[in-house]
This record gives structure tokens, C-alpha cells and sequence, in this order.
């Protein structure tokens, strides 16, 4: 064989982009017109009386969490398997047809699925579990998607070059394992066209309908192990896969410790199963569970901190490269937004402290602290690194990838802020006695006194919006505007120069 | 041993897996017969119950509203007896929610009625003033699914034993026998006695008008669910 550089395949990859960036822009809208549903009601009815069915916090509040994590969240963890997978493995996609068509299909179902997942979600069709609505007929499809996901990471490993799988490579194949496990747990359920045939009947009823397999306690129970687990393999493993490809990819430095990966991904592994129960701390689950579940939070601080620190100091001896350019900046700011939400998770699973912070909008800004300042850069740094390089030609704007970065930190801040604020008004609020014994507030009067917080929150999130579509903005023009570059950019960073 | 692991994918998925699948099976499974044991005084949902619950579902009340009730005393004076296990034996699926932005209902039934509830849900303000609930005008209009509650409430009670149709017993000794219809015409019969219950409570002319006609609209199957909650 010559020695010249591999060419790769990125077919697959752009169309996972091309998701990524729509279904972000769905899912943030969707959530900046809820977070000022809280704080002005009368948006509720934005599209008139008529349409407040589908306008309504209540309708739309799935679609926000689904848009954004099976949405922007799982086409970007695609989307950078089908660019990183190829190149640590050293092998392209074009050298086997199967794999090629494999991946076209993976991309059409998947359309397929969320299309059938905003239709069903908009008519109000939900099993009401929180990151698992979807009816059985959907769920299938789910399934069927997330096979072919796994005969692409498992086909492209089949026929790699690489014998040596590399870090990102254990992340990708974890997140495929855990989120088959979890979510076939989870979404047991038993249709009602099974049910009544059963009973001897037939036609009786919507033909989507289930039942959960779990009743009560048990469903929590096998719920938030999945609901807390799904953040693991989707927000945490997948992102962890990006970040150690793209953060030395961008700045040209090894990894700082082989070593430190290996205790965090494996610990990782072992640890996150185990702290779900800290979703629910003082319910009807046993005692021994919830105690299980805080403790285990707690030790998830180390492997968490432990990619985060690797991460960190990756960049030892480089840290002009963060001030030099807004590529690093997002992905060490990922990195430390992680380390932030992996210690505030913890200290929020620790009982006497879940009290408080349970049920209220504290819960919410941990969820957007990590999902907009660690997920969502980190997402976008990747596709800006990408981008360059599957489209060849460079980034339009350095100076607008550098705003945008300032005007979304601004927008996190002022997110998690607000909702700690919010968050833990209401929870003392909610538990204030007065001299007498008696509870010092009703019930609202814990509502309109967050109305403040509501309203810096909706600023917060829609400045994070208007750097989302900066963004877009930005690959757009890059696809569209910009000279295409002879070769293939190598190594050395466009940005980095 | 971890250099081996890497240069051989099949083993490195297996050991993956064995290290995520531990804790659901310690976790899980020792105390699932256990949780799934009704209490005393916890009946399975009527036939219009279970549509209401059906609608309190479509429209996501479980966003913004809990249903369970902490060991506080705090939680205890505003909303009731905290929650108990068995409680929840015949809920399918679980309705705790995550997030209160309104008030708990685990026990809702105790302490709000048929009247609150219409006026509620046509103007939250008018009866809660600051509720930053939007209002659910539909329920009045749209028709509750009562098919497919039956067809349900058939599935439970042949894959898990949910006792229709015989005594269950009451905390004060008595015991109370919940009905599911021999047929889906019959089981609409039944549902439509308990809708004329409700609707009799309610101001609303336009869905009295209906339940006359033998309709029931959702907002009528969900009063009946909420009434249920104690």
C-alpha cells in the first residue's frame, strides 16, 4: 500500500450534523417558550385559544426534553461517531458497502422516529415516564435504530486497522451497551390489543396503548434507574468519548494520563448504575436503597473529576491555546461545567441537603448546568473541529464562534443562578412553620415569588439560544461561503494558528 | 490485563456490561415481590377513573405536579398521610413526578371537590389567584377514551391479577367490590352511571347537556380521578 494518509468517509456524519443543529435549535426554542410560560402565563396561549391545546407548558415539556436529548443530543453523539470511529480505528467507511448502507439507514429510520416521536407527543400519546414517553410502536423502532447503531460500531471495530481500541472508542461501545440495557428495562410493557385478546375481546381502544409491566414503587424504581442512567449514557459516557478525541485533536497534546482514564472509565462504569436511587430519597422505596443511592452519588465524584482533571491537564504547559482560541475555550469550559455539575449532584444526593432541593427548581438547574454548559459546548465544539474537516474548508468566523461563546456562558450563568435562587426559596419556603406550628405560606405564595427568577431564567436560556443559531449561522456559512480547501486539513488545526 | 481488554472487543463489551448490570440486580430486584403488595383500603380504578387518569397523562400533569407525599412534617400538614408503598400497588405506570411547580395531589380527593375542580380547570387563576396554570379549556370539548381505558383495565386484570369485580378490603372493615363490564357496552354503562355523578356537581351546561346525551367529556373522567386521590 502507499503511504499517504488515509481518505475517510463522512457521508453519514454530515447528515447526523445537519439533526444536530435542527433538532438543537426545536428543542431550545421549545424550551425558552416554556421557561416564560412560568414566568408569563399568558404564553400558554400564544398561538390563540384555538391551538392551547398544543401551545401548553404541559404538552410541550416532553418535546423540549425528548427534542433535546434524543434530538440535538444523541444525532451529536452519532454524528461524531461517524467521524471519530473512523479515524481511531484507521479504516474508512467507503471501504465496506454494508457499513455504508448500514449507516444511511440508520440515518432515514432515525428521521423516521422522530417524526413519528413529535406527532405522538404533540397529540398528548405518552406513557408519562420522564425521557421514555413513547408508546410500544415507537419504542420498537427505537430498538430497531439502536441495533444498527451497535452493527456500525461493531462492524467498523470488526474491520479496523487499529488493533488497539482507543479511549473514545470504550466510551462509544459503553454508551450502546448501557442505554440498550436501560431503556429495554424500562419501556416493559405489555400492549392492550394483547391484553384483550387475552380476555377474549378484540378492537377495544387505541391500538398504541400499553401498560407498564412495573406497578407503583417497582416502576419509580426501574424509571429512575433508567432516568438517571440514560444521563449517564447520554450525557456523561458519549460526551466523555468526544472529549477525548477532540480536546487533544485540537490543541495537539497527548492525553495527560492513561492511567487516570483507565481508573475513570471503569469506575465510571461500576459507580453510575448505583446512584439512580437518589431520585428517590424519602419515598416509598426502602430505606437501604436510597441510602445505596446517595452514597454511591457521592463516590461518582472520582471518576466523574477524574476525566475532568485528565482533561485539564491535557492542556498543561498550553493554556495560551484557551485564550487563543474559542474552539478550546468551549471544551474547557465543558470540562469545567462537568466538574461543577458532578459535584453539585452529589452534594444534591445527600439527604438533609435533597429535602430541600427535591421537587424544586434547583433539580432544574443542575440538569441545565450540565446539559447546556458540558453537553451543549462540548457538542458544538466537536462539530466546529468537524466541520472543517468533512466539508473542507475553514470556519467563516472566528470572531462569531468567540461571541457566541461569551453570550451562551452568559446564558448558563444567569440559568443555574436563577434556579439556585428559585430552587431553594421555595424548598424553605415549603417546609417555614411559623411560632405556632402552623405553615407560614400556602402554596402560591412559593409560586409568585419565583416569578423574578422565571423571568432571568427565560433570559438566560434564550441568550443560550441566540448563540445556538450564531452557530448554525456560522456552519452554514462554512459549508456555503468558504473556498474549498485542496486536501483534507491535517493535524495542525485551522483555529489554532 | 486492561491492554488485552483493548486489543479484544467482545471481551471489553462483556466486562462493560458485567460492570453496569450489577447494581440494577442488587438494587432491583431483592424487593420486587415485596413493593408490589397493595395495603388495605387501596382499590383498583373504575372504569372512568382510569380514563380520567388517562387524560391526566395526555396532558402531563405529572410535569408539574407531584404525587407523593415526604415523612416531613411540613409535607404532612399541607397535603396528608405521607405515602405508603402499597398505595401506589395498582399504578401503572408510577405518578410521582420530579418537579413541583404546583402543589402535590397524592391526596387531592381529601380536600378539593367536583365544584373547585371545573372552575379550576376552565381558570386557574379565578380560584387559585397568581396559579401560573394555564387553563384546560379542551377537557370540557374533547370526549374521554373510554375504550381504551377498558380495554386496560382487561389487560391488568389478566396479566396481573388486579381484583375487578371482587371485595377488596376498606380500612374500616367493610370491604368494596370495583366493577369492570362483561362487554365494552356494559363497561360504558357503568362509566357513564359514575359520569352522571359528577356531572350533577358540575355548572357547566354544555357538558351536563352531554352526559345527558350518554357523552362523557374528559373533563368529567379526570374530576372523577382527582376525586379518587385520597
Amino acid at each position: 500500500m502507499e503511504n499517504r494518509p488515509l481518505e475517510y468517509d463522512y457521508t453519514v456524519a454530515k447528515m447526523f450534523m445537519l439533526t444536530t443543529i435542527i433538532l438543537g435549535i426545536v428543542g431550545m426554542l421549545i424550551g425558552v417558550i416554556l421557561a416564560f410560560q412560568l414566568a408569563f402565563p399568558g404564553v400558554n396561549t400564544i398561538l390563540g385559544e384555538g391551538l392551547a391545546e398544543y401551545t401548553n407548558f404541559s404538552r410541550l415539556r416532553p418535546l423540549h426534553t425528548d427534542a433535546v436529548i434524543f434530538g440535538f443530543t444523541l444525532s451529536g453523539i452519532f454524528s461524531t461517531w461517524y467521524y471519530v470511529g473512523q479515524r481511531v480505528l484507521k479504516v474508512s467507511m467507503a471501504e465496506s458497502k454494508l457499513l455504508m448502507g448500514l449507516g444511511k439507514v440508520h440515518f432515514w429510520l432515525y428521521l423516521v422516529v422522530v417524526a413519528a416521536v413529535v406527532v405522538s407527543l404533540f397529540a398528548g400519546v405518552t406513557t408519562s415516564k420522564e425521557y421514555a414517553e413513547f408508546e410500544w410502536p415507537i419504542d420498537i423502532a427505537v430498538v430497531v435504530v439502536w441495533v444498527i447503531f451497535g452493527m456500525s460500531i461493531f462492524g467498523l471495530i470488526g474491520i479496523r486497522r487499529e488493533k488497539s481500541l482507543y479511549i473514545s472508542i470504550w466510551y462509544y461501545i459503553a454508551t450502546f451497551l448501557g442505554i440498550a440495557m436501560l431503556y429495554l428495562f424500562n419501556n416493559m410493557e405489555i400492549p392492550t390489543i394483547l391484553g384483550q385478546s387475552a380476555a377474549g375481546e378484540s378492537g377495544i381502544g387505541a391500538w398504541y396503548h400499553s401498560v407498564s409491566m412495573y406497578a407503583g414503587t417497582n416502576d419509580a424504581l426501574v424509571e429512575w434507574w433508567y432516568g438517571h442512567n440514560a444521563v449517564a449514557f447520554g450525557f456523561t459516557v458519549p460526551i466523555v468519548a468526544m472529549i477525548y478525541y477532540f480536546l487533544p485533536k485540537e490543541s495537539g497534546q497527548a492525553i495527560y494520563s492513561y492511567k487516570l482514564s483507565l481508573l475513570s472509565f471503569w469506575g465510571l462504569m461500576f459507580v453510575y448504575l448505583w446512584a439512580g436511587g437518589h431520585h428517590l430519597l424519602y419515598s416509598t422505596v426502602p430505606d437501604w436503597m436510597q441510602t445505596m443511592g446517595s452514597i454511591f452519588s457521592v463516590i461518582l465524584i472520582l471518576p466523574s473529576w477524574g476525566s475532568a482533571i485528565n482533561m485539564l491537564l491535557t492542556m498543561k504547559g498550553e493554556w495560551q491555546q484557551v485564550a487563543a482560541s474559542p474552539l478550546i475555550k468551549f471544551m474547557i469550559l465543558g470540562s469545567t461545567f462537568y466538574m461543577f455539575s458532578t459535584l453539585e449532584g452529589p452534594i444534591q444526593a445527600i439527604k438533609s441537603v435533597n429535602a430541600i432541593a427535591h421537587f424544586t427548581d434547583w433539580i432544574v438547574g443542575h440538569v441545565h448546568d450540565g446539559v447546556l454548559g458540558w453537553v451543549g459546548f462540548m457538542i458544538m465544539a466537536a462539530l466546529f473541529h468537524m466541520a472543517p474537516r468533512v466539508f473542507k474548508r475553514e470556519i467563516y468566523s472566528k470572531s462569531l464562534m468567540a461571541a457566541q461563546f461569551w453570550i451562551q456562558t452568559l446564558g448558563v450563568v444567569l440559568y443555574f443562578t436563577s434556579m439556585w435562587i428559585a430552587g431553594i426559596t421555595q424548598g424553605m419556603m415549603w417546609r417555614a412553620h411559623d411560632e405556632f406550628g402552623n405553615l407560614a405560606y400556602s402554596f402560591i405564595d412559593t409560586v409568585t415569588v419565583l416569578h423574578p427568577y422565571y423571568t432571568i431564567r427565560g433570559v438566560g436560556g434564550l441568550l443560550y439560544l441566540v448563540g445556538f443559531l450564531m452557530f448554525a449561522y456560522n456552519i452554514y456559512k462554512t459549508m456555503s461561503a468558504r473556498p474549498v480547501e485542496e486536501h483534507e486539513l491535517q493535524n495542525a488545526s485551522p483555529m489554532g494558528a | 490485563m486492561f491492554h488485552w481488554l483493548e486489543k479484544h472487543p467482545f471481551f471489553f463489551a462483556v466486562g462493560v456490561f458485567l460492570a453496569i448490570s450489577f447494581a440494577g440486580l442488587v438494587e432491583i430486584l431483592p424487593n420486587f415481590a415485596q413493593a408490589a403488595r397493595p395495603v388495605i383500603g387501596t382499590a383498583p380504578y373504575s372504569t372512568l377513573e382510569l380514563a380520567g387518569r388517562h387524560v391526566y397523562i395526555k396532558n402531563s400533569c405529572n410535569a408539574c405536579h407531584s404525587q407523593l407525599v415526604r415523612p416531613f412534617k411540613s409535607e404532612t400538614d399541607r397535603y396528608g398521610h405521607y405515602s405508603l408503598s402499597g398505595e401506589y400497588a395498582y399504578d401503572r405506570p408510577f405518578l410521582w413526578g420530579s418537579k413541583r411547580t404546583g402543589p402535590d395531589l397524592m391526596r387531592v380527593g381529601n380536600y378539593r371537590t367536583t365544584d373547585w375542580h371545573e372552575n379550576h380547570m376552565k381558570n386557574p387563576a379565578s380560584v387559585v389567584p397568581g396559579s401560573i396554570m394555564p387553563a384546560y379549556r379542551w377537557m370540557f370539548t374533547n370526549s374521554a377514551d373510554i375504550d381504551t381505558a377498558y380495554a386496560e383495565q382487561l389487560t391488568v386484570a389478566q396479566f396481573f391479577s388486579v381484583p375487578y369485580n371482587e371485595p377488596v378490603p376498606m380500612k374500616d372493615g367493610s370491604s368494596k367490590v370495583v366493577k369492570m363490564g362483561k362487554s365494552i357496552a356494559d363497561a360504558k354503562a357503568i362509566a357513564l352511571e359514575e359520569a352522571k355523578v359528577i356531572a350533577e356537581d358540575m355548572k357547566d351546561q354544555d357538558v351536563k347537556d352531554a352526559v345527558a346525551r350518554g357523552e362523557i367529556p374528559e373533563i368529567v373522567a379526570i374530576i372523577a380521578y382527582l376525586n379518587s386521590l385520597k
